[in-house]
């Protein structure tokens, strides 16, 4: 049987690990390669980055993060933030990256999922969906963290994204995110019951029983975190021992 | 000196992180004369069973590979380069493989589950094998995949459960074959590399 995956996400500037406190702004808090290899003691799953550098020269210090990351961690790599090309697939497959996630750009341009997912397969393209509450009902699909609402239907996107070639879809919904009261069960049931790729939930875990409820209550396949797991207020252990007990299927 | 194919459909690097990491000798080869000078060999692979095994054919490693095993040199297949050990695939077309292990290679019946099988999938061991030393009933591995080999019990050694048995762990003499990747199955699959090395070197 498949285990569910837990999945710590890593947010990287200039090659360094950066965390927003309380919207007081970033602060650097450490080394990506050594917070990768501590998350793979701690038995992640899979390892994400998220690369928020806006400039050229930080995107070539991303590459070198991820090559000196592959060269220490045998999970399972997701890089994801500012992939626009298919030669940014390249450059960062070549670098050691087993999967990229894009957001805005497949928006943007759906092609790019159909182009990555011709040239490199569908089991390295992740498309990363932020979705909101519409007033009406219904998820719409936003962008630049939730300040350009793209007035996409959320569900008819990550079918699209499916059928594209998409081979997993990140799922942040922009309602919960930061708020620690739980997954957003809702949206993660909406997607993952119209789409037959695995729906990783991401957004709003701040307890133990938040990571049992997603798996118990929706499709997800995965969870992310990041906060939770970077200020150490759980380990990727406690979370496994936790779900075990509630028998759902983790990698020991 | 393991050798580690490289005939283009590969995912060689990450192969040869693992093995850089386990202070391995190795060594990412092109040229099918360079097998010779090898103790072991790996055969990656990413793609479909049809275009790897024309690439395999027109770069001149299939007779190499071939040569070689019958040298009595252990062979290690990854993934796709696992499934290329087996007679036929059926991926596209049937298509003649290297017929090294009895079997063929056929879509997964999943039986409703998504498809390809991706993520970490817990092990029944079969039989122990040279590689499946560390390995134990429920240890989990990373797979990517869509198809999946059809061969006697008697070539498994561990197998996964996804609707039906899925090979994991393939043997047959000097032939090892794992469906997984163990360059991304953290402990269990470097255990599984280590293994293969301690077979190369002695």
């Amino acid at each position: 049987m498949l285990a569910k995956r837990i999945i710590p996400c890593l947010d990287v500037r200039d090659g360094k690990v950066v965390k927003g406190v309380n919207f007081v702004g970033i602060k650097e808090v450490g080394d990506p390669v050594q917070c990768a290899i501590d998350y793979d003691r701690q038995g992640a799953d899979e390892i994400t980055f998220l690369d928020i550098t806006a400039t050229h020269e930080g995107r070539s210090t991303m590459i070198d993060v991820v090559r000196n990351t592959a060269k220490n961690v045998f999970v399972p790599l997701t890089v994801g933030g500012g992939i626009r090309t298919v030669d940014d697939f390249r450059q960062l497959l070549r670098a050691g990256a087993d999967k990229i996630s894009v957001n805005s750009a497949a928006v943007r341009n759906p092609q790019l999922i159909s182009e990555a997912a011709d040239k490199f397969g569908s089991q390295c393209v992740v498309v990363a969906i932020d979705a909101r509450r519409k007033e009406d009902g219904g998820f719409t699909v936003v962008v630049n963290g939730g300040r350009i609402d793209m007035q996409m239907d959320a569900i008819a996107w990550a079918k699209e994204c499916e059928r594209r070639g998409a081979g997993e879809i990140l799922l942040t919904s922009m309602d919960t995110d930061g708020c620690k009261q739980g997954f957003d069960l809702e949206l993660t049931n909406a997607i993952s019951q119209v789409v037959h790729i695995p729906v990783i939930a991401s957004g709003g875990c701040g307890k133990l029983d938040h990571f049992s409820e997603v798996f118990e209550k929706t499709g997800a396949d995965a969870a992310l975190a990041a906060s939770l797991f970077h200020f150490k207020e759980l380990t990727v252990q406690q979370v496994k021992e936790h779900l075990r007990s509630h028998n759902i299927p983790v990698r020991r | 000196m393991i050798a580690i194919i490289d005939y283009g459909a590969g995912n060689l690097f990450s192969v040869k992180n693992a093995l850089d990491y386990l202070q391995i000798e190795n060594k990412i080869t092109a040229n099918p004369a360079e097998l010779a000078a090898a103790d072991g060999m790996i055969l990656p692979g990413v793609g479909a069973f049809r275009d790897a095994m024309t690439m395999l054919n027109q770069s001149g490693f299939t007779e190499a590979i071939k040569q070689q095993v019958k040298a009595g040199k252990p062979l290690l297949g990854i993934c796709l380069g696992m499934q290329m050990l087996f007679e036929k695939g059926y991926e596209f077309g049937e298509t003649d493989g290297l017929g090294l292990i009895p079997g063929c290679v056929q879509r997964i019946d999943s039986g409703g589950l998504k498809i390809p099988h991706m993520g970490w999938n817990d092990l029944t061991v079969l039989h122990d094998c040279a590689l499946s030393a560390d390995v134990q009933d429920g240890d989990y591995v990373y797979f990517v995949h869509s198809y999946r080999a059809e061969t006697s019990d008697d070539y498994i050694s561990c197998y996964a459960t996804y609707h039906e048995k899925i090979p994991g762990l393939v043997f047959h003499d000097n032939i090892y074959g794992a469906q997984f990747h163990p360059e991304k199955s953290g402990q269990v699959g470097m255990g599984i590399l280590k293994n293969f090395a301690r077979l190369v070197t002695t």
